[in-house]
């Protein structure tokens, strides 16, 4: 099997994960343990998973957070050292290059983002940087990273640090050393449960690994229990549920939009004019009440006989016991209980639309 | 190393065939393929009573993964059903050889097991 490894991949191998390429990287899709209940276990107890493959991006010099605030849609203006936010890298016209999160320190701006977009993204910030005082690093070989996620998240990581981690908050960080480990600690997460995101040097990779991965401590979770933690947890997905033909507004994210943050971004302008018309299409939230199909990412979607959308994202959703997915709906016919159709393979299943998330019992901490 | 049973047919598209008394077969998917699949949510099998024709589709799993379809074996009547996967369908990933079966086939030419793959080209055919 070709494409990159993650520090983490003998791990990996020597638990008898199911690896498969994602995005030009071999990652775990899942463990003998199995979709289903490493998904249950991140609900109740807690999961680790190896995000390594993600891209993260430095940016250091006097000019860090304005340039930040330039390429990004939200407001790094309203961030503190210590803080993160989620937000995104948006074109002229307003659509999603890609989403990321925004981490301030006090001497640098740290972005991460998706896999499969750092090429892309780190040429918009190459390009942008012109004539500005930053300096760019792409450190994505240089970072490893964990997700430690569930109810339990927290009592397994402090037995392992002197941090105090009840004192940070929901998209807070702090800098320390998490079993021996020098780190940084987000409480951040993909899940919507409570948890963290670790970040540390590739050399201290098996030490981490081992020390949060185990009998007793967390158990290791792949990507496959990722996608239904987070489709349930209404979280969108670069690729299946935003892309380069989706807006923020459209896609339920004007929240991360800032226009009156006082500086310019790029897609401000598309967009301060897709706020003053109409917004035409939504992403919706859909269940599919009756069992037996599953809808898949792709499958086309039908409103009252016409081809509207195709399911962006789909899948079983084990914390909510039945078929769900994402799709585009006109925005006359997004309301809770509209009924759509789904062609899955052939066959023209009923769903209806609900509200999201489609799992509202995690244990995740907004406040 | 998944579990291959000797005294058992297998298709390339991993169903198994056990031949039962009088003319009658029984089908399900192998340990390996439940494997590869992952943990099974539904599965949609024919009615009883359905003809199929050798290759043809006769149901669908679906998996959390991804969907895949049953193909017959061989060429018969379909004279049961596993009702106990509508309500149970992690049966298969459980007991693929055992509760977790799926059809039993009133087969047209019996002769025709035979062309089926023994354990040990099965074996051969998943690189095990």
């Amino acid at each position: 099997m070709s494409g990159k490894r993650t520090p983490f991949y003998n791990l990996h191998v020597s638990l008898n994960a199911k690896m498969a390429d994602f995005v030009g990287f071999q990652m775990p899709i899942q463990y003998p343990t199995g979709i289903t209940k490493e998904h249950e276990i991140v609900r109740t107890g807690v999961g680790v998973f190896d995000v390594s493959h993600m891209g993260e991006f430095e940016i250091t010099g006097p000019d860090r957070n304005a340039f930040a605030n330039r390429v990004t849609c939200n407001d790094v203006g309203a961030l503190r050292d210590g803080q993160a936010q989620y937000s995104a890298l948006l074109a002229e016209n307003g659509t999603f290059i890609d989403d990321c999160l925004v981490y301030r320190f006090d001497d640098k701006i740290m972005m991460v983002v998706n896999a499969a977009n750092i090429e892309k993204d780190w040429k918009l910030l190459v390009l942008k940087k012109a004539g500005i005082n930053v300096r760019l690093r792409n450190i994505s070989d240089d970072v490893a990273l964990l997700a430690v996620q569930g109810p339990k998240s927290e009592e397994l990581v402090q037995s392992l640090t002197k941090m105090n981690l009840s004192r940070i908050k929901y998209y807070h960080f702090e800098t320390g050393k998490v079993g021996g480990v020098d780190c940084f600690i987000s409480r951040t997460g993909y899940t919507g449960e409570d948890g963290f995101e670790l970040y540390f040097r590739p050399a201290d990779a098996e030490v981490m690994g081992n020390t949060l991965i185990g009998h007793g401590r967390g158990e290791p979770v792949g990507l496959g229990a990722r996608d239904s933690l987070r489709l349930e947890a209404g979280y969108p997905l670069y690729g299946n549920d935003i892309d380069d033909t989706v807006n923020p507004y459209e896609a339920g994210l004007g929240w991360i939009v800032k226009l009156d943050k006082g500086a310019p971004f790029t897609g401000r302008t598309a967009l301060e004019a897709v706020k003053r018309g109409d917004v035409k299409r939504k992403l919706v939230g859909f269940k599919v009440p009756e069992k037996g199909s599953i809808p898949r990412h792709g499958y086309d979607v039908y409103l009252k006989g016409t081809k509207v959308d195709t399911v962006r994202s789909g899948g079983f959703g084990p914390s909510v016991g039945g078929a769900i997915g994402t799709t585009y709906l006109p925005t006359h016919s997004v309301d809770p209980g509209t009924e759509i159709e789904i062609d899955c393979r052939g066959t023209k299943v009923k769903a209806e639309v609900v509200k999201m998330p489609f799992y509202k019992g995690g244990s995740v901490k907004k406040s | 190393m998944s579990n291959i049973p000797d005294e058992l047919r297998y298709t390339e598209e991993h169903e198994y065939v056990r031949s039962e008394s009088d003319g009658v077969v029984t089908i399900g998917i192998t340990d390996y393929a439940q494997g590869e699949l992952g943990d099974i949510v539904y599965v949609d099998l024919p009615d009883v009573g359905t003809e199929v024709a050798k290759m043809d589709v006769f149901g669908t799993i679906e998996a959390v993964k991804a969907v895949s379809e049953l193909f017959s074996p061989l060429t018969g009547e379909v004279v049961d059903i596993n009702t106990a996967l509508d309500g149970n369908p992690s049966l298969i990933n459980q007991h693929p050889y055992e509760d977790g079966w799926m059809i039993k086939l009133r087969v047209q030419n019996l002769a025709t097991i035979e062309e089926l793959m023994s354990a040990t080209d099965y074996a051969q055919h998943i690189g095990e």
